[in-house]
């Protein structure tokens, strides 16, 4: 495994579906039983209607960039090397994640650009949802 | 809403104008100004019963501080919501003395994030100090290399693609700025810049420039606030709160519409408090973190639509003699920015409705009532909007 130097997650009791269905490739969102809403970091009450315990769902994976930036400097270890793209994903579903655009040139990437999600081993834990052009 | 106008009055300010103390400490920071301000007012240490802060590297910073002043307030109040925590401080410090608990507050800031060697815009976002809290958004956050430049580039970048919003125009707010630097002595930057320098400067992440950013400086201050009857004892002229308002944004767990600023939230309450609406602002200070802050933050407070900020930021309009002056003192752009800077609004704001300026291309003519907007944490993730409206009689 490549060493991994970019800050990693700190997985806790409510956040644990998310890192465990990651490591399977897969990328879970949470949707609330009772009111019908999705939420997105997860959390262990549903944000909008204060009710107990969300559901899980798989996200189609499929989304479009709604708005980004190429960064030049920025100090942390993993991003101190040259440009790289953060973006702001909103994904089918409607909520929006922060994320890189990975898998093509910085150039190429705007508002509106239709994304979907790739994975990348971090550790034996923790896979990091990225996402690259959509096919 | 109960009436508050005139219920509380700032009567003392003092900026620390050190830009860079690698030998002080930021509680001596505090120290020296307090006493500055309380002298400025024309008051003494027995005179404060309450006692307001924040603080970017220490938690319970209101404990220690009262502990190193060997002070016991009747009230303390570390709400720390970032940059504008000291407008929250000032409305929390109104409704205190209007409620009768104290007399007197000192509001007090300081930081060493220059010397100190801080990356407060270019490092991680959470890394300010404080340890990581979980479960937090930070750890679906710090992974993607998010820095606070990037957070406001990206509102930046939305901005243009919505509204059609150009380079060219935020620039305009950093060569407004940097020209009322030019007439401030204690500013770090002091000569005119254009807006061809600032598209020239790097891009420290698209579309922001170098010069679309804040400075990184040590420094603070202290600002008093006293009832009326205190007030009306000072050396100055009492520069009465006529309103405040408080707002956190861009919650909606996910959904967030990042497109307006907690200035939306906030400036309601504040103009109907003080019973003026826009069009009476003489002066304006505001938050200019970077210069798309000051574009949203303009839009969101009502001085024009929604998008159209950058036609407003135009033309010189920002510079005095203009429209609407903002940021007299340089701004977080040009003259200090040490971590968190809303304090120094209020002071400014201050001086320029003592007409302290007078005689001078400082001052803001005939300037009777002025805005100070205070904008903490980050736009695109969790910030706080504060905003106080002061008079003169």
């Amino acid at each position: 495994m490549p060493d991994w130097n970019k800050p990693l997650p700190t997985v806790v009791g409510e956040t644990r579906a998310y890192w465990d269905a990651c490591r399977r490739g897969q990328l879970l969102i949470q949707h609330c039983g009772q009111c019908g809403e999705y939420q997105f970091y997860p959390r262990g009450i549903c944000a909008h209607c204060w009710t107990e315990n969300p559901g899980w769902v798989a996200a189609s994976g499929k989304g479009t960039v709604w708005t980004y930036t190429v960064t030049y400097q920025n100090r942390t270890p993993g991003f101190d090397q040259g440009p790289y793209v953060l973006a702001l994903v909103e994904l089918e579903e409607g909520v929006r994640m922060f994320s890189n655009i990975v898998e093509c040139d910085p150039r190429e990437v705007s508002i509106g650009m239709a994304v979907e999600v790739t994975f990348q081993r971090a550790t034996d834990q923790i896979s990091v949802p990225y996402f690259k052009p959509a096919g | 809403m109960v009436d508050l106008r005139r219920a509380a009055a700032v009567v003392g300010v003092h900026e620390h104008v050190t830009r860079y103390a690698p030998d002080k400490s930021e509680l001596q920071i505090q120290g020296e100004s307090i006493i500055k301000a309380l002298e400025d007012a024309g008051l003494d240490k027995g005179d404060v019963d309450g006692l307001f802060t924040a603080s970017m590297s220490v938690r319970n910073s209101g404990l220690n501080l009262a502990d190193y002043l060997n002070m016991y307030p009747k009230h303390v109040d570390n709400t720390t919501v970032g940059g504008g925590s000291f407008e929250f401080h000032l409305a929390h410090a109104l409704n205190a003395i209007y409620a009768g608990r104290i007399n007197c507050a000192v509001i007090t800031y300081s930081t060493l994030a220059r010397s100190g060697g801080v990356s407060v815009g270019t490092g991680g976002v959470s890394r300010f100090g404080h340890p990581r809290l979980d479960p937090s958004p930070d750890s679906f956050e710090e992974l993607y290399g998010l820095t606070t430049v990037g957070l406001y580039a990206m509102i930046a970048q939305r901005h243009f693609h919505q509204y059609g919003t150009t380079p060219e125009q935020l620039a305009e707010i950093a060569v407004a700025v940097r020209h009322h630097a030019s007439m401030n002595p204690e500013a770090l930057f002091r000569d005119e810049i254009t807006v061809e320098d600032v598209l020239r400067s790097r891009v420290i992440s698209s579309p922001l420039h170098l010069m679309d950013c804040c400075v990184i400086t040590d420094g603070g201050g202290a600002v008093v606030v006293a009832s009326p009857e205190v007030a009306r004892s000072c050396r100055h002229r009492p520069v009465w709160v006529l309103g405040t308002g408080e707002a956190v944004a861009h919650q909606g767990a996910g959904k967030r519409d990042l497109i307006y600023v907690a200035a939306k939230q906030s400036q309601g309450p504040a103009f109907a408090g003080a019973g003026v609406t826009q069009a009476d602002i003489d002066m304006a200070m505001i938050y200019d973190s970077f210069t798309i802050t000051v574009l949203e933050t303009l839009e969101d407070l009502g001085f024009c639509e929604k998008g159209e900020g950058g036609e407003f930021v135009s033309g010189g309009r920002l510079k005095i003699g203009g429209g609407l002056p903002i940021n007299t003192d340089g701004g977080g752009l040009s003259s200090n920015h040490p971590g968190m800077r809303g304090i120094f609004l209020l002071m400014e704001a201050t001086r320029q409705l003592r007409h302290q300026f007078e005689g001078t291309p400082r001052q803001v003519p005939d300037c009777k009532i002025a805005l100070c907007h205070g904008t903490g944490g980050a736009l695109g993730s969790r910030h706080s909007g504060g905003t106080v409206i002061l008079g003169r009689d």
